[in-house]
């Protein structure tokens, strides 16, 4: 069900800016994919492009590819909703809709898709809630708005409504990065569970987390102040934080740089 | 830093002695000038209510129903049919306006580009800017005629509803009506609320539109999901503060209403006639108890915009949104 | 556009959609208005309203339906959104566009240097002479005093709310300004009336018509300028403070003239607002067809007034007056309103 995302000399525009230079990466399906760097390196807006998020914002724009099994999905042909169905996203700060209660969070998404039966949305309510570890917690306040929970849990949420939709993919940008550290390790083991079912990328600025959580971590950078982002080099986690090809991985890694 | 020199000590204190009296006389001052606010507002109530009992009291029974405007001569007088009008023609005119203005602040804060959308902002507030004596002037030498087509087309396709059918079968001529009225109102009200509408909308949080269309949402879904939910209290009290402004205005529709007193739904055929409408047209002739009459008739309208008004604030209240239009 | 074997895994939720290309959309919609176009030429349908009403609403009906018929439900309705957007902008502009060119368009026809330097004195309504030089004067004083009075009022008791009273006194302040703002101006001119010309005997006069104008003036300022001050920054203030000067120093040294250019904004959109009121003057300035430069003895002539009298009057010579009047009020709040706005940008607090 998950599936592989390649990118093919992407880069990512704001008006004439450039903040992303070329990346080709390949993300493997089934496998958690950290992209770390500094702040400003386009990391997130490059994650933002895997999802045709990053056109949301007035001027943006993109020169390459963005492979989903092959499929290119900036081709005319392809629906920019279509695609974000497709691959789900989850945003820094907790977002669950203000005015609607945690069920009909998690339903928004199905409802846009024309579920409707009672039935199924519940089933399918249950279901993303006990995928994003949080049925238990809220089962007996279904009916509750959703901002009444904790930072931590309504990031749970927003998982669970990113799931509900049955997404091949899930990107992830700095989810934790609002969180305490007891909410973020609740997300890092759910990020752990969500592998075997999803392709997972997330953008992190906390090296320990993208040593915990990911399979593969890719490191951006900018070539100077300025400069758009580009990646420097994409491998296992393992050897990006033990013994990486490039000097200024090893330099950011070591907290040289950066 | 050892002892400081009493010198220098004593100076500083005197500093601080007249600093603070200068404090204690500036915001005495600003305190009387909000004092003054509440004695306005009162004062406002109690030479309304002072001179509306002359009239009030001249005639106990009838004033609520009495459909007649004839204090000076027969002593006969009531607001029936102006509060009816006065409703009727703002209810229409709310009708006609919050949909265009809801359109519109949807338009120029999520569909325009943001530019045009400031610029477009800018001309749609340049429409609560023309004063209302020209919109009279226009709707009398120019809507009125040109409404004959509309007025028509509604009689005839929908005359089957009370609202559009004629009395007398006079609906498709030029003439002054509650219609006529209802539109130069969705005019003028249509800027306040589309002013009100673009500032809530526009203030909702960016992360729950992503949210929306990050879960594969069209651009109207995002709309319907993450927009207009949080945007409702603000939408609704700038529809009711609309409806106040259209309650009491007062110059443009006295020019395009009819000025009789019957309590009619035919809003096509020639009449009509609101509490404010009513005032500036009899006022000129008004002896001393019409003016009372009339100062009455401009009690019962204070009445109704304030109880307006207060609903409205009070949904901005405990919604919590911050209105800022000051300007409208 | 078929589903080939790539994205054959994807089944029921690909993610080709069939899309409408632009050029089929724009022909699609130029059709139907072509189609109207000989709707009206063969069949007794005319009238241009009549065609561009009919026209608009066989265009968004055949783009509507093409993209439900290609595209599905969802798309359909969301373009159907857009076009309800742009009819809602187009409908916006429209009254906006044709008040404006018709006034011009009427106003322009007696609008002259004489014109505007000549009162109506010994000028009957079949006269072809006369002016508006008396009601200029006395909008222009009604509106002065009416400012002079609002706008210090109206700023200390925006500084009393913001700075002073954060207590249940100035929140109570701070809710009857709101209130205030949604009073009618009719019921503004009744009270002057009762108050002013009535309790107290003064009779009509230019001052009265301020009293009334003052009233409706004076919470536009407020809000504005309450709404501008919270702006300066706080840093500002304690920079102040940390060197020693009191509150109400700077109050007026600091933060009133940071905020100046947005408060002057406030203020000439406020004036903007009181210029065109009619109803007040109505009520309480009287009316005069001769010059009257004293503003608190005596009727005066107003220029909303003079407009608001030359509309129902039976001679066509008083409604091209009327005309030519309006138009002279439209450029003295528009440009106002459009100086305010220029203001604006010159503005460095940003919410």
């Amino acid at each position: 069900m998950a599936k592989r995302i390649e990118t093919v000399e992407l880069s990512c525009f704001y008006g004439k800016t450039k903040a992303v230079d070329d990346v080709s990466i390949a993300i493997e399906p089934k496998s958690v994919t950290a992209f770390i760097g500094p702040s400003g390196c386009g990391k997130s807006t490059f994650l933002r492009a895997l999802n045709r998020m990053h056109e949301v914002v007035p001027g943006a724009r993109i020169e390459g590819q963005v492979l989903l099994d092959d499929e290119d999905i900036y081709a005319p042909e392809i629906d920019a909703a279509a695609v974000r169905r497709t691959i789900g996203m989850v945003f820094q700060r907790p977002n669950p809709f203000p005015t609607m209660s945690i069920y009909d969070n998690v339903a928004a998404g199905l409802r846009l898709n024309g579920l409707r039966r009672k039935s199924e949305l519940d089933s399918a309510v249950e279901r993303s809630l006990r995928s994003a570890n949080l049925w238990d917690e809220v089962r007996s306040r279904l009916n509750k708005p959703g901002a009444g929970l904790s930072g931590g849990q309504q990031q749970r949420l927003c998982i669970a409504r990113a799931i509900a939709v049955e997404p091949q993919v899930l990107l992830m940008d700095e989810p934790c990065s609002a969180l305490d550290p007891i909410s973020t390790l609740a997300i890092e083991d759910l990020i752990f569970e969500l592998k075997d079912r999803y392709t997972i990328v997330i953008v992190t600025h906390n090296m320990q987390q993208a040593a915990r959580v990911s399979d593969v971590t890719a490191f951006f950078t900018l070539r100077g102040p300025g400069e758009p982002g580009y990646l420097v080099e994409a491998d296992t986690t393992q050897k990006i934080f033990t013994n990486p090809s490039e000097k200024r991985t090893e330099d950011y890694i070591t907290g040289r740089f950066g | 830093m050892t002892a400081v020199s009493p010198g220098v000590d004593a100076a500083s204190l005197r500093d601080v002695r007249s600093s603070r009296r200068g404090d204690r006389v500036f915001s005495g001052v600003t305190v009387v000038a909000g004092a003054l606010v509440f004695a306005l507002l009162g004062a406002i109530a109690v030479f309304l209510v002072v001179k509306a009992m002359p009239a009030l009291q001249h005639d106990k029974s009838s004033f609520w129903t009495t459909k007649i405007w004839d204090p000076d001569a027969t002593g006969r007088y009531g607001v029936a049919a102006l509060v009816f009008g006065t409703v009727l023609s703002s209810v229409l005119a709310l009708a006609m306006a919050v949909p265009v203005a809801l359109g519109v602040a949807v338009y120029t804060v999520e569909y325009a580009p943001r530019r045009v959308g400031r610029f477009l902002g800018y001309l749609t507030d340049m429409l609560a800017a023309v004063p209302s004596v020209v919109y009279g002037l226009w709707g009398l030498f120019f809507l009125l005629p040109h409404l004959v087509g509309t007025q028509t087309f509604l009689n005839r396709w929908l005359g089957w509803i009370p609202l559009f059918s004629g009395a007398h079968g006079d609906v498709n001529t030029f003439s002054k009506s509650v219609f006529a009225a209802s539109v130069i109102l969705a005019i003028m009200v249509l800027p306040i609320v589309a002013a009100i509408s673009r500032e809530v909308i526009g203030q909702v949080d960016p992360a729950q539109k992503e949210a929306a269309l990050a879960l594969g949402a069209t651009r109207w879904e995002m709309l319907r999901t993450a927009v207009f939910p949080p945007s409702r209290p603000g939408i609704v009290s700038a529809v009711m503060l609309g409806l106040g402004r259209a309650l009491g205005e007062t110059i443009a529709v006295a020019l395009v209403i009819g000025n009789t007193f019957d309590i009619s739904a035919h809003v096509l055929t020639p009449g009509g006639n609101t509490i404010a409408a009513n005032i500036a047209n009899r006022f000129g002739e008004a002896g001393a108890l019409g003016r009372s009459a009339l100062i009455a008739s401009g009690l019962v309208l204070f009445v109704i915009t304030l109880l307006v008004n207060l609903i409205a604030r009070y949904v901005i209240y405990r919604s919590g949104v911050e209105e800022r239009s000051a300007a409208v | 556009m078929t589903a080939d074997a790539s994205s054959a895994g994807l089944r029921s939720r690909g993610l080709t959609a069939r899309t409408l290309p632009r050029p089929v959309v724009a022909g699609a919609a130029l059709a139907a208005v072509a189609v109207t176009f000989l709707l009206f030429a063969v069949t007794p349908l005319q009238g241009v309203a009549d065609f561009l009403v009919a026209a608009t609403v066989l265009a968004i009906l055949t783009v509507t339906g093409l993209t439900l018929a290609v595209e599905g439900r969802r798309r359909a309705v969301d373009r159907l959104a857009t076009s309800g957007a742009l009819i809602a902008l187009v409908l916006t502009l429209l009254p906006l566009g044709f008040t404006l060119g018709y006034t011009a368009y009427r106003g322009t026809k007696r609008l002259t240097g004489n014109f505007l330097t000549h009162s109506m004195a010994g000028v009957g309504p079949f006269s072809p002479n006369g002016g508006i030089y008396h009601a200029i004067v006395g909008t222009l004083e009604q509106v002065l005093i009416a400012s002079l009075i609002a706008v210090p009022l109206g700023l200390l008791v925006a500084i009393y709310v913001t700075e002073y009273g954060r207590n249940a006194f100035g929140t109570a302040i701070r809710f009857l300004v709101d209130v205030m703002t949604g009073i009618p101006s009719i019921v503004a001119g009744l009270f002057v009336l009762a108050f002013w010309v009535l309790a107290l005997h003064k009779g009509f006069s230019g001052f009265a018509g301020s009293i009334a104008l003052a009233i409706l003036e004076l919470p536009i300022v407020v809000r504005s300028a309450e709404e501008m001050i919270r702006l300066v920054p706080a840093a500002l203030r304690e920079a102040s403070y940390a060197l020693g000067v009191p509150k109400w120093k700077t109050i007026l040294r600091i933060v009133l003239p940071t905020a100046a250019t947005g408060i002057t904004t406030g203020v000439m959109l406020a004036i903007a607002r009181v210029t065109g009121e009619t109803a007040p003057v109505l009520l309480v300035v009287g009316n005069n067809f001769y010059i009257n430069t004293n503003p608190m003895k005596g009727p005066q002539a107003s220029l909303p007034l003079y407009i608001f009298q030359g509309a129902g009057s039976s001679s066509n010579l008083d409604v091209d007056r009327a005309w030519a009047a309006a138009l002279t009020l439209i450029l003295i709040v528009v440009v106002l309103y459009v100086a305010a706005r220029l203001l604006t940008r010159r503005n460095s607090l940003r919410r």
